[in-house]
């Protein structure tokens, strides 16, 4: 494949983002208010918003979640950006790592300078069964659905398959999701704002309070083998290996290379940028990495002339903690096979050498679909500004990527930022 | 071999009559399970129903203890959860499928490579019964 540069350089000067968690009563444009208020200040030399001139809202399925569809218009509307064109991407999981490479690739063609970038979900009007089915949706309604499939289920066959073949066990899966929660604890956008061990915590405070038997769990992982308290979704993958039902918004503002510096003193360059389709999981050779991603990920190192160690942060789609150990290797970090040893030796916390979904990852700071991969995005501009505080990752941290899947990665998206 | 039009309906209306139907390119010779109208190798559209004998492995699985709708409506949830996966067929190719003649809350118990065999079972009531794709155990 031939090595592809944009056309001219496109960098991001503003980021933000709502809390992703369970908010009653708010929809998803009022989370794109708070994101894009959180963005416009993030603007070191301001945003005079009129300077916008498009927009591209990453959103999965309001259609089904709040019974709204074309909601593009409606996020321009409701941010004063009206008569601007909108438009919506949806590629499932990844409708904003792909809505984020429709803004670049618009302001690298020349027709725009200044582009706003959004991602919204809002799923917990939903009881957990209609949830998911319709996140089942972005699965084949033909041929992968009727047999049972659900998400939590494609990725739970992806980790019997990963197991079977490089010896991994559901313990080594609980020790991605201690770590993220550990990240998410400092985070205070996450849904789960807690450890683990803070969770156990409140579990039998809960039970001390109401006289019932009070739980007497050793430590995580005792209490990630309990049943009851983590109850099996689809096995191996139990409720702490999920990432949650979720709200949020995140919104990034996108300019051209040359006016970067009229916006911001330190803006994140966009490097990289790679994006692949796949079939159906079942079609696929080997069920244990995800070729959409490994293509995208290479396309943007090859663009942005690195390699994988030149990387500082990486935030990946942990949808499931499976997910995280396939993404590591997928991306390069690891070679196949060595990202559950990797995980259970703590290689990618935050403080290793190798440090993955500093901001707690969707399985802890949640996972509102069509806003995760502008949210990671978030991070980036956290992390490679030095402003992401308790959780800032040490050291000069001037390269970062991140990686968005959508569905069981049938579409992945991949970008590198650089700060300067 | 069969003047019905290769589609998701017509593959389902075979598995009624106990047959999994895939397709074959008339061009490249290759096999496709699920049957389809264009051949994504040489991209012909001269394809033909083919079917297959229904003998493959277990590639992989999972036991569903939170189930969508369709599957609570057939029974299936929390307390009687149920196995399904992907099996890779003695011609080739593999498909999603049910899993039934195991033990959903044995999983361990369950193993990738198992040899199974092409099952046909029925969900749903008077006119929504339909005929799904399982494989059981050999």
């Amino acid at each position: 494949m031939t090595k592809r540069k944009l056309g001219r350089g496109v960098a991001i000067v503003g980021a933000g983002m709502s809390g992703f968690g369970a908010f009653p009563g708010v929809s998803t444009r009022d989370l794109f208010v708070t994101a894009f208020q959180e963005m416009r200040a993030s603007v070191d030399k301001g945003l005079d918003p009129g300077d916008i001139e498009a927009l591209y809202i990453g959103n999965y399925s309001s259609d089904l979640f709040e019974g709204q569809g074309h909601t593009a218009p409606i996020m321009a509307d409701w941010v004063g950006l009206t008569p601007r064109p909108a438009t919506r991407v949806e590629d499932a999981c990844a409708s904003s790592g792909v809505a984020l490479r429709q803004g670049i690739i618009a302001i690298a063609s020349g027709l725009y300078d200044v582009v706003l970038v959004g991602g919204i979900e809002k799923m917990t009007d939903l009881p957990t069964e209609r949830v998911t089915d319709t996140l089942a949706t972005a699965g084949d309604a033909v041929y992968e659905i009727p047999p049972g499939f659900t998400f939590p289920g494609f990725y739970a066959a992806m980790a019997t398959a990963y197991m079977a073949r490089y010896g991994a066990t559901p313990e080594t899966f609980m020790r991605v999701g201690i770590k993220n929660h550990s990240n998410g604890a400092l985070n205070d956008k996450a849904q789960f704002g807690a450890t683990i061990r803070k969770i156990m915590a409140g579990k039998v405070a809960r039970a001390k309070a109401k006289g019932y038997p009070v739980p007497t769990w050793s430590d995580e992982m005792e209490f990630l083998h309990d049943d009851r308290a983590n109850p099996i979704i689809a096995w191996p993958m139990r409720l702490f290996d999920c990432s949650p039902i979720s709200d949020g918004a995140a919104a990034l503002l996108l300019v051209s290379e040359e006016l970067a510096r009229s916006f911001s003193n330190a803006p994140l360059y966009v490097i990289g940028s790679g994006q692949a389709s796949d079939t159906g999981l079942h079609d696929r050779a080997d069920l244990t990495t995800i070729r959409a991603a490994r293509l995208a990920g290479q396309q943007a190192y090859d663009m942005a002339g690195l390699a994988p160690a030149d990387i500082k942060v990486a935030e990946v789609h942990d949808c499931f903690t499976i997910a995280e150990i396939i993404a590591t290797e997928d991306l390069g970090f690891f070679p196949a096979g060595e990202g559950c040893r990797a995980a259970e030796d703590g290689l990618t916390a935050r403080t290793g050498p190798r440090p993955i979904n500093s901001s707690g990852g969707l399985k802890s700071k949640g996972h509102p679909v069509g806003a995760s991969g502008a949210g990671q995005v978030v991070e980036m501009w956290k992390q490679l500004r030095g402003t992401a505080g308790e959780r800032q990752i040490p050291g000069n941290v001037d390269l970062g990527l991140t990686h968005n899947v959508g569905g069981t990665g049938q579409t992945c998206a991949v970008h590198i930022f650089e700060r300067r | 071999m069969s003047e019905r039009t290769i589609t998701g309906e017509a593959f389902y209306q075979y598995l009624g009559e106990q047959k999994l139907m895939g397709s074959r390119c008339q061009s490249c010779g290759t096999l496709h399970l699920p049957p389809r109208p264009l051949c994504p190798a040489c991209y012909s559209g001269d394809v033909d129903w083919e079917e297959l004998g229904g003998r493959g492995k277990l590639v992989a699985f999972t036991t569903v203890h939170i189930a969508p709708t369709a599957m609570i409506e057939a029974g299936y949830g929390r307390k009687n959860p149920y196995c399904t996966g992907i099996v890779q067929l003695d011609e080739g190719p593999a498909i999603s499928a049910q899993i039934v003649g195991v033990d959903p809350a044995k999983p361990e118990q369950i193993d990738i490579g198992m040899p199974v065999q092409v099952a046909f079972v029925q969900r749903g009531e008077g006119e929504g019964q339909r005929t799904y794709l399982a494989f059981e155990r050999v």
